[in-house]
């Protein structure tokens, strides 16, 4: 089964219980694919097998010498990432989306392309399976197609070494990073908070997955900041037909395990909290076994 | 009398490594705390694929809300010849074209709207349509200051058109606070690259460390200056405390967790609202942010 946890906004705890989740299993693989902040390789430090790089995208390169600045390519480029002024014609490397019209319009050659090669994604192995994490490098494009490299080699992985089970540590928003996290999998787990943007980011979120038709379930994190919220939160989910797995206490003893650089229901096995999400954690599994 | 300087035309993001560290929480109140003030004030809500300020600030009343659109191309398939040079045009695969048999269609998902099929055909085949990506809200407020929302519409994938029209409409203000999107991927780098100062807000966990690090180092690349602060400072460890010294970074404001504060939060409220004290903090913080700022463009 390939289990996908996401929450609309970062910070609602996503991590924490990915990790938690990834540490109930005796033999899982885990895929980060928060590829913008990737993260659970500092708490599982996982012993890396395999380094690969990912080409993200294109960027323009202008040759000085052979630009007689025309302005063309200014006219050309629907990113205003290429101005005119009195040091003549230049390219904004951030703006520029790596389109490559302006070199193939370019009556002078003078604009060549680059590759974006800085992204790289790992695998490896850590204390309950194999891990695969991406990382991508500041400001380059395409998370989404990064996110489908880290699904596709942890898929690969999971087949190769007989591992009947991939979690997916998505990455936060509703974009095409978290899109490419959710699509095909056989469940999604949304984490929510019951503060008025969390609300609010989790309506957005469900939209999404029930536009997918993806088998969703809630769990709500720190569900006694605002019970009222929670119980808001509830009701919605349950005139939508999703149901709220769980709801989990604040407890300062999650950022603890997180200091500590361990998952919540390692460093704090018998706590309360690690109870409830051992129940959750059945709760999906017991399915599908 | 001492002359009073003010700043003018300054733009300030408000941005962090991962989510959930408090952004959201430092740039409303630090909006609000600034109500008062006589500049023309705009927050700009980037964060578009998630914008949650409005929950905050819900004095503002809608003036507008402006449709942002993205060019994509249709294709006529009675003039279409089936060449294969807008394919080859392509650079991000959305042209699906089969010589045999003959097949041609747009992905729209995939077209990030360059124009270079258009370009690319010669047989006057390719026209363009708007495809909406979503709005860009301004809320006013009684003060005249304005909240700009960039809501980007649910199944579009690329947030950074909304980004780039929201910030161009605080372009007439005096001071513009910018709540970027999490990470460092285009969407935050589209919104900082024109700031001249970025408050990172980060915790004091190895998670928030890591991207505090990757954060302030691409920030050096860009050469914008930046400051941090610490939220739920109690709730960690001293390493990102440790780590500004050594960086020479400016630590700009603590925040302890408080059961005040979260609750509040969670209610949509604000803590200058609630509370005189967190007014003058944040108000506080402005002034050292100010402060900040001056020292490096003495440098
Ligand atoms: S507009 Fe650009 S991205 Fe879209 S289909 Fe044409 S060439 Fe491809
Ligand atoms: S370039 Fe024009 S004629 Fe050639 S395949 Fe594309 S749409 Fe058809």
């Amino acid at each position: 089964m390939e289990l996908a946890i996401i929450s609309g906004k970062g910070g609602t705890g996503k991590s924490s219980i990915s990790a938690a989740f990834a540490t109930l299993q005796k033999d899982i693989v885990l895929a980060d694919c928060d590829v913008d902040a990737a993260n659970l390789y500092l708490l599982f430090n996982p012993e890396c097998d395999e380094e690969h790089v990912f080409i993200s995208g294109h960027k323009a390169v202008m040759d000085e010498e052979k630009c007689i600045n025309c302005g063309i390519c200014v006219d050309y480029c629907r990113f205003d990432a290429i101005v005119e002024n009195e040091n003549g014609v230049s390219i904004l490397e951030t703006l520029c989306e790596g389109c490559l019209l302006c070199s193939r319009i370019c009556p002078q050659g003078a604009i060549t392309v680059e590759e974006e090669d800085r992204s790289r994604y790992y695998a490896g192995r850590f204390k309950n399976g194999r891990m695969v994490y991406g990382r991508l490098a500041p400001g380059e494009e395409n998370t989404g197609k990064l996110v489908s490299k880290v699904r596709e080699k942890a898929k690969e992985i999971a087949e190769k070494f007989g591992i009947e089970h991939i979690i997916i540590d998505g990455p936060p928003g509703i974009g095409c990073s978290a899109i490419s996290a959710i699509t095909g999998v056989d469940a999604v787990i949304v984490v929510t908070e019951p503060t008025v943007s969390g609300v609010h980011d989790l309506k957005r979120t469900l939209q999404l997955t029930q536009g997918f038709k993806l088998p969703t379930s809630v769990i709500i994190n720190k569900f006694d900041i605002n019970r009222e919220l929670s119980s808001e939160i509830e009701l919605y989910c349950n005139e939508s037909g999703i149901r709220v797995i769980s709801k989990l206490p604040f407890n300062p003893i999650v950022v603890e395990a997180m200091v500590h650089c361990s998952s919540i229901t390692d460093y704090a096995h018998d706590s309360e909290i690690s109870e409830l999400i051992k129940k959750a954690h059945t709760d999906i599994f017991a399915g599908v076994r | 009398m001492p002359i009073i300087v003010i700043m003018t035309g300054i733009t300030i993001a408000i941005a962090s490594g991962k989510g959930g560290t408090g952004k959201t929480f430092i740039s409303t109140n630090l909006f609000n705390s600034l109500q008062d003030s006589r500049l023309s004030i705009a927050l700009v809500d980037c964060d578009a694929e998630a914008p949650n300020d409005r929950e905050f600030l819900k004095e503002g009343v809608l003036q507008s809300s402006h449709a942002v659109n993205q060019k994509i191309p249709v294709i006529d398939k009675t003039k279409c010849t089936y060449c294969g040079k807008c394919d080859e045009y392509c650079n991000f695969n959305a042209i699906f074209f089969l010589e045999e048999p003959q097949t041609i269609e747009v992905l729209e998902d995939l077209c990030h709207g360059c124009g270079a099929c258009s370009v690319a055909c010669e047989y006057g085949a390719i026209s363009e349509k708007d495809d909406l990506l979503g709005y860009v809200n301004r809320y006013r407020f009684s003060t005249g200051k304005e909240l700009i929302e960039g809501r980007m519409e649910v199944g579009v994938l690329v947030s950074v058109g909304i980004i780039k029209e929201s910030i161009k409409m605080a372009e007439p203000f005096d001071l513009v606070l910018l709540d970027s999107p999490p990470g460092t991927g285009c969407p935050f780098i589209q919104t900082v690259y024109k700031s001249d100062y970025v408050v990172l807000v980060t915790e004091p966990t190895p998670f928030g460390l890591s991207d505090l690090k990757q954060s302030v180092a691409i920030l050096k690349e860009m050469g914008i200056p930046c400051g941090v602060i610490i939220n739920r400072a109690d709730m960690g460890t001293d390493d990102a405390q440790n780590y500004l010294k050594r960086e020479n970074i400016p630590l700009l404001m603590s925040v302890p967790f408080d059961k005040e504060i979260a609750v509040a939060y969670s209610k949509g409220e604000m803590i200058t609202n609630l509370s005189t004290e967190w007014k003058a903090k944040f108000n506080q913080l402005y002034h050292t942010i100010k402060e900040e700022f001056e020292k490096n463009k003495a440098k």
